[in-house]
């Protein structure tokens, strides 16, 4: 091998300490997550970017878009439509979809448990059930791999998880036989049957997000700002008076300063007392915060300590 | 603000896991319902303090077995810097483990237990943080409560370590005294070691100096996707996209695109927040070019003065991460850069004991988590880089093509 040292007179080589050549930690996140997302487009033949309307499928999408400018994203959009929405997040997701020209493919949980397909959990949460109308959809339509906005800081089982993470026929993911993920060199090849998820913002925390989404001046619903409604607590915590989720009589609503530090099934979502009206604000109070935004804001996620692990098993992205 | 990528290896005994429970804890990284659900666990169990390891512990067999079967990946931030901490297992079996954690490290953290000495154990994590040239490599003498805060004792294992070191290639090597249960070095300057003159771990963490580790010499764009939007605004637009994996791009440079070796100027460099006059390592970004070549995936942009070997012909050190041996004679797929293709395994030149660093030229395989020196032949040509260069495009991997897996990790020592 002839190594090259000192061959060419680089000017460039010689101002390595200079700041111009460093990028910021949100800047060298965003390259890994661009690149994650065009190594899909690359090596998968048809991938689609799940959204959900919540904050990290936003970045999700905003980073998709970066990754191909000036050319469209290259694959659609796939919404599991748990049918417990909260309306402005379907609003911004229709707007997306049109601004940025994609397709959207819409599961519905609510045609799956009509047709019977799946049976609505005691607790109302279709959070559970959706994983089957996921895997159901993906299948109709022939995707095989599945980006998705998943973060490694949300779970202790997530912090285990690959960048790019194999299911098996039913979806299932198998913590201990994942590939080894060595430099930035994925393994993307799948049997015929078996199908991968992708994450490219598994190393983002929350605070990153909001961070990008000040940064980089995205919008996001405006359920993540603080805003007056009338509320009552269960719990713990505290919940919205929505159509899907009434107060017991024992319940007392009240009015308060509110926002939504995640975006799940509206049964089950509580919202977190905040005056937070800006993303500065959003992102000054997240640094602050001692709660997890799970353990903050989901009813699903409390059930047991292992609870993100036993459905990521069945499939849960 | 930046980002450092640290990887730690060691087992319970070692306190690693109580270490990182001590970071995230004394950084405020840890939430009030994280620490309540530990609290309750430790309580549960009748341990006689919160066991911090709880922390990292994430999967139900873990915790149920009290073991660390794979690499997690934790993340905390200072107001100078964002961690990301990649958590691996320290036994001989995990092997494959801690090499893929210390793969994109900047930092390596390597424990000793002050009581015990320098191990088996710790010589290997160094040896393997040297072997994949992570850049900065600190030894934490942890447990120094149990020894009485030893001057002597962590001066005998600082000097013992040192000289096990300049057998292998550490270019920055950091020893702390600390004790990870007790808090003292880890994030706060201990009182009970006055002796030590050196910073506290998290200190050293937020200061290393880790700018210049990366290759700005050597220009190496690894072409990872091409960009034709068909859309009447842009008809003629061709762009190629991917993430700089070595030296300083500049708009109007000569390059040369490998294999083929056709030459052509950059164009423009862009990025969706607009054009930019330069590109560097780690970023992602589309690069146009002045005239129309056939350029496509797996190719490499490159200044003509300064080229990586074209070559099927590789010298490489590969960690076996597969189930059933390497043989000579078998072949894989091998995936480098952004290029796929198929090679031969020619010869096992020898296998490295990673104990003991003697080299066994009797070997007749790879079995799993061992380490060698091999001969690959490849189905066409490869643009590599010594891996000491340039960790990118040094760097490959080895695919079995009937299973999928990922079944081995390499690193070039020569081309021709």
């Amino acid at each position: 091998m002839k190594p090259v040292a000192g061959e060419e007179k680089n000017p460039m080589g010689r101002t390595a300490h200079s700041p111009r050549y460093s990028l910021s930690h949100l800047k060298t996140l965003e390259a890994e997550a661009i690149f994650i997302i065009r190594e899909v487009a690359a090596e998968l033949e048809r991938p689609a970017l799940m959204f959900s309307g919540g904050k990290d499928s936003i970045v999700m999408l905003e980073l998709a878009r970066r990754a191909f400018a000036p050319a469209r994203i290259p694959f659609p959009v796939l919404h599991i439509d748990t049918g417990h929405n909260f309306d402005e997040v379907l609003e911004h997701r229709d707007r997306e979809v049109k601004r940025l020209g994609l397709t959207l493919v819409v599961g519905s949980v609510q045609e799956a448990i009509d047709r019977g397909v799946v049976r609505e959990e005691p607790n109302g949460s279709r959070n559970r059930i959706q994983t089957a109308v996921l895997l159901e959809t993906a299948e109709k339509h022939g995707f095989t791999a599945l980006l998705g906005g998943a973060r490694r800081d949300e779970e202790k089982a997530r912090a285990k998880e690959r960048v790019f993470s194999f299911r098996d026929e039913f979806g299932q993911w198998d913590p201990k036989s994942q590939r080894p993920e060595v430099w930035g060199l994925y393994n993307t090849r799948v049997h015929v049957g078996e199908s991968i998820r992708v994450f490219p913002i598994s190393n983002w925390t929350e605070l990153d997000i909001w961070s990008y989404i000040e940064q980089e001046n995205i919008e996001v619903p405006s359920l993540y700002y603080s805003h007056r409604r009338p509320v009552f607590r269960r719990n713990g915590m505290l919940f919205a008076v929505h159509s899907f989720c009434q107060p017991r009589p024992s319940e007392e609503v009240f009015e308060a300063d509110v926002r939504y530090r995640t975006m799940g099934d509206a049964t089950l979502t509580a919202a977190v007392p905040s005056t937070a009206a800006t993303p500065t604000q959003v992102r000054e109070e997240v640094a602050g915060t001692r709660l997890t935004e799970r353990g903050a804001t989901r009813g699903d996620d409390q059930v047991s300590e292992a609870a993100m692990e036993d459905r990521k098993k069945e499939g849960y992205f | 603000m930046d980002l450092l990528r640290l990887a730690t290896a060691g087992s319970v005994d070692d306190g690693k896991s109580t270490l990182i429970g001590r970071m995230l804890y004394d950084s405020k990284s840890i939430f009030t319902d994280q620490l309540e659900a530990i609290e309750r666990t430790s309580r549960d169990r009748g341990d006689d303090y919160t066991d911090l390891a709880l922390l990292t512990d994430g999967l139900r067999a873990e915790r149920e077995q009290g073991i660390t079967i794979d690499v997690a990946y934790r993340y905390f931030a200072t107001p100078k810097r964002k961690f990301i901490v990649a958590d691996t297992p320290g036994h001989i079996q995990y092997t494959r483990n801690m090499v893929t954690g210390a793969s994109t490290a900047d930092v390596g953290i390597v424990l000793a237990d002050a009581r015990k000495g320098l191990i088996e154990q710790s010589r290997r994590h160094a040896f393997l943080v040297s072997l994949l040239q992570v850049p900065h490599l600190v030894l934490a003498v942890n447990k120094m409560d149990l020894v009485d805060w030893s001057e002597e004792v962590y001066e005998s294992i600082r000097a013992e370590f040192v000289e096990f070191a300049s057998k292998l290639q550490i270019s920055d090597l950091t020893v702390i005294p600390m004790s990870a249960l007790k808090g003292d070095n880890v994030v706060e300057r201990s009182a009970n070691m006055p002796w030590y003159q050196g910073a506290p771990l998290l200190h050293h963490l937020e200061n290393v100096h880790i700018a210049s580790d990366r290759n700005l010499v050597d220009v190496r764009f690894p072409v990872q996707y091409v960009i034709r939007p068909h859309q009447n605004l842009n008809q003629d637009y061709r762009g190629y996209a991917g993430q700089v994996a070595g030296g300083v791009l500049k708009t109007g440079d000569e390059v040369v695109v490998l294999p083929s070796g056709l030459g052509t100027r950059i164009a423009g460099i862009e990025t969706a927040d607009g054009p930019v006059e330069e590109a560097f390592a780690p970023m992602s970004v589309v690069l146009r070019l002045e005239d129309d070549l056939d350029v496509s995936r797996g190719d490499m942009i490159c200044r003509p003065n300064n080229r990586p070997s074209v070559s099927q012909d590789i010298d490489a050190m590969v960690c076996w991460m597969g189930d059933s041996p390497l043989v000579p004679g078998r072949k894989l797929a091998i995936k480098h850069t952004t290029r796929t293709a198929r090679t031969l395994v020619k010869e096992l030149q020898y296998e490295l004991n990673i104990n003991t660093l003697h080299r066994n030229q009797e070997a007749v395989d790879l079995r799993l988590n061992e380490i060698g020196r091999v001969r690959l032949r490849t189905t066409s040509p490869l643009m590599a880089d010594e891996y000491g260069r340039n960790r990118a495009t040094g760097g490959f991997v080895l695919i079995d093509e009937a299973t999928n897996a990922t079944v081995g990790a390499g690193m070039i020592v020569g081309a021709d």
